[in-house]
């Protein structure tokens, strides 16, 4: 359980990689890391392909990225009507890792540019959910 | 090695809001290329049932249509993979051809998306994508195109009028096509005033949602040769994958999933971009049509825009792409649409395809992606 909290609308409930939730709470957007061979993973999983290894660890996903795309949805599928207009994008960070999340509303549209600094920032939602959105720096 | 060749193709005219069930509907895409092979249900060998879920309410389709066309007690079964379902279930019905175990299959795709509302039906789509770390966000299919549409604008100069161009070209074909959901013409006037859907796309750089089937009748070269007068080789089969997120992916202005597919199916068909007479490229949005030209070699990456600018890929053209309308006019219900658009080449490739006709035709290719780049399917035909 804990996993239903993320998002607007969380299609899954259970997860081995739930924490990413409580850490959302606890104000940080973390990645998992592979202990065997190092690789850092975001979205955040449990397991290693590589390694077959589950011996995954945390670590905090610290900026800024820079944006590599972007867009501005004027319609919405069923259930994100009530979040519209908003806009989603990709950043990548220094050590290669993209994270896939919104962008804060406090970033008018004139000034969204690819390549420009973004850090992603843990935000609470209504109805006791957790999400992230990227922020300037 | 023994060839595979195509002996019958059909679909339905693709509509919206079929007025009829899903067996009925397949009934008709079924009927015209059993007609075309002149065959009857007992002469096929095996059936591949090919749609996406959640769109009807029908579990395992394969059993129920199989039996609404009388295709048992021949084996049958589904092939999924979203919008490139029925490409893929082409590539299973050369296997199993190559490997003996038939000798002719019927491969069966359709769709029937009306119903769902149009909003049911983004929420279906956006879940073919990451359900856990994307669609909480509130994705759709046209925001994950439109993100690739803006990486191709920035890297390359791509404008929104070239994509609109896109647009033109296909309503100027999908007018002279009987079987297209959108049968009128769009100025490129009309396509760049159109409403935003997710910037920078538009309404009109968006296929229509459909109700469709299709059917390909596959069979061994020894039967084809026997049964058709006008037999279509499969030259070459080209089929890849890539991350499902956003997130795992090393580009945004192409589908690596597609070049790989190309490489392998140009490869196994001893034939370069250039020897291509007609292709159909997987347009579900302008911009898709557009990282096709460059996926598939018909231009260099950054170049495609100069193909649609120069009307190269219009009949009389360098490389005529999608003449019957493509995805974008002739409407895209996701199971039938691998089967239509490899319908389209045939015809090409047979010289049967009335006003959309390339004359002389000899080498076609079709490009199917499932989801956004997640599947990606390259077929090459051919005639003696």
């Amino acid at each position: 359980m804990g996993f239903e909290r993320f998002g607007t609308i969380s299609f899954v409930s259970q997860a081995k990689v739930s924490k990413f939730v409580d850490y959302l709470e606890e104000g940080k957007v973390m990645g998992t890391r592979c202990k065997s061979c190092g690789k850092k993973y975001f979205p955040p999983r449990n397991d290693c392909a590589q390694c077959l290894s589950s011996d995954v660890e945390w670590f905090e996903i610290v900026g800024p990225g820079k944006l590599l795309t972007y867009s501005k949805l004027m319609y919405a599928p069923s259930g994100f009507e009530g979040d519209l207009p908003y806009r989603i994008c990709v950043v990548e960070y220094p050590d290669g890792v993209k994270v896939f999340g919104r962008v804060s509303p406090a970033i008018p549209d004139d000034d969204l540019s690819i390549g420009m600094e973004l850090v992603a920032v843990p935000t609470k939602l209504s109805g006791n959910k957790v999400a992230y959105e990227f922020k300037r720096p | 090695m023994q060839k595979v060749g195509i002996i019958g193709v059909g679909q339905s005219a693709f509509v919206r809001g079929y007025e009829g069930s899903i067996r009925e509907l397949v009934f008709e895409g079924f009927s015209e290329a059993m007609r075309d092979a002149q065959l009857k249900p007992q002469d096929i060998n095996a059936s591949i049932i090919c749609s996406a879920p959640e769109y009807d309410k029908q579990r395992t389709p394969a059993g129920l249509m199989a039996e609404y066309l009388e295709l048992t007690p021949q084996p049958t079964f589904y092939i999924e993979s979203v919008c490139s379902s029925s490409s893929m279930g082409v590539r299973v019905a050369y296997s199993m051809i190559q490997a003996g175990l038939h000798d002719i299959v019927a491969v069966i795709g359709f769709q029937k998306m009306s119903e769902i509302s149009s909003a049911e039906s983004q929420e279906r789509m956006g879940r073919g994508a990451d359900i856990m770390w994307e669609s909480p966000f509130g994705t759709m299919m046209p925001a994950y195109y439109a993100m690739h549409a803006r990486a191709h604008m920035n890297a390359y100069g791509t404008t929104e009028e070239d994509l609109a161009l896109i647009r033109v070209k296909a309503a100027s074909y999908g007018q002279i096509n009987e079987k297209a959901v959108y049968r009128k013409g769009v100025t490129l006037e009309k396509a760049l005033s159109s409403d935003p859907v997710s910037t920078p796309l538009k309404v009109f750089d968006c296929c229509a949602n459909a109700d469709g089937s299709s059917c390909i009748i596959v069979a061994s070269e020894k039967t084809a040769r026997k049964l058709s007068p006008k037999p279509v080789w499969i030259l070459g089969l080209g089929a890849a994958s890539a991350p499902i997120n956003m997130a795992g992916r090393s580009t945004y202005t192409g589908l690596t999933c597609a070049r790989e597919a190309a490489k392998q199916a140009y490869s196994m068909a001893g034939v370069t971009p250039k020897d291509i007479d007609v292709a159909e490229v997987h347009d579900c949005f302008t911009i898709a049509e557009m990282m096709g030209y460059e996926d598939l070699g018909f231009a260099e990456p950054g170049k495609g825009k100069e193909l649609i600018r120069n009307k190269e890929t219009y009949i009389g053209g360098k490389i005529p792409v999608n003449v019957d309308g493509g995805l974008l006019s002739k409407g895209h219900p996701i199971g039938a649409t691998g089967g239509s658009q490899i319908r389209t080449i045939t015809l090409q490739l047979r010289g049967e395809a009335g006003p959309m006709q390339v004359d002389g035709a000899k080498i076609g290719l079709v490009h199917n992606i499932g989801g956004v780049g997640i599947y990606g399917n390259v077929t090459i035909l051919g005639r003696d």
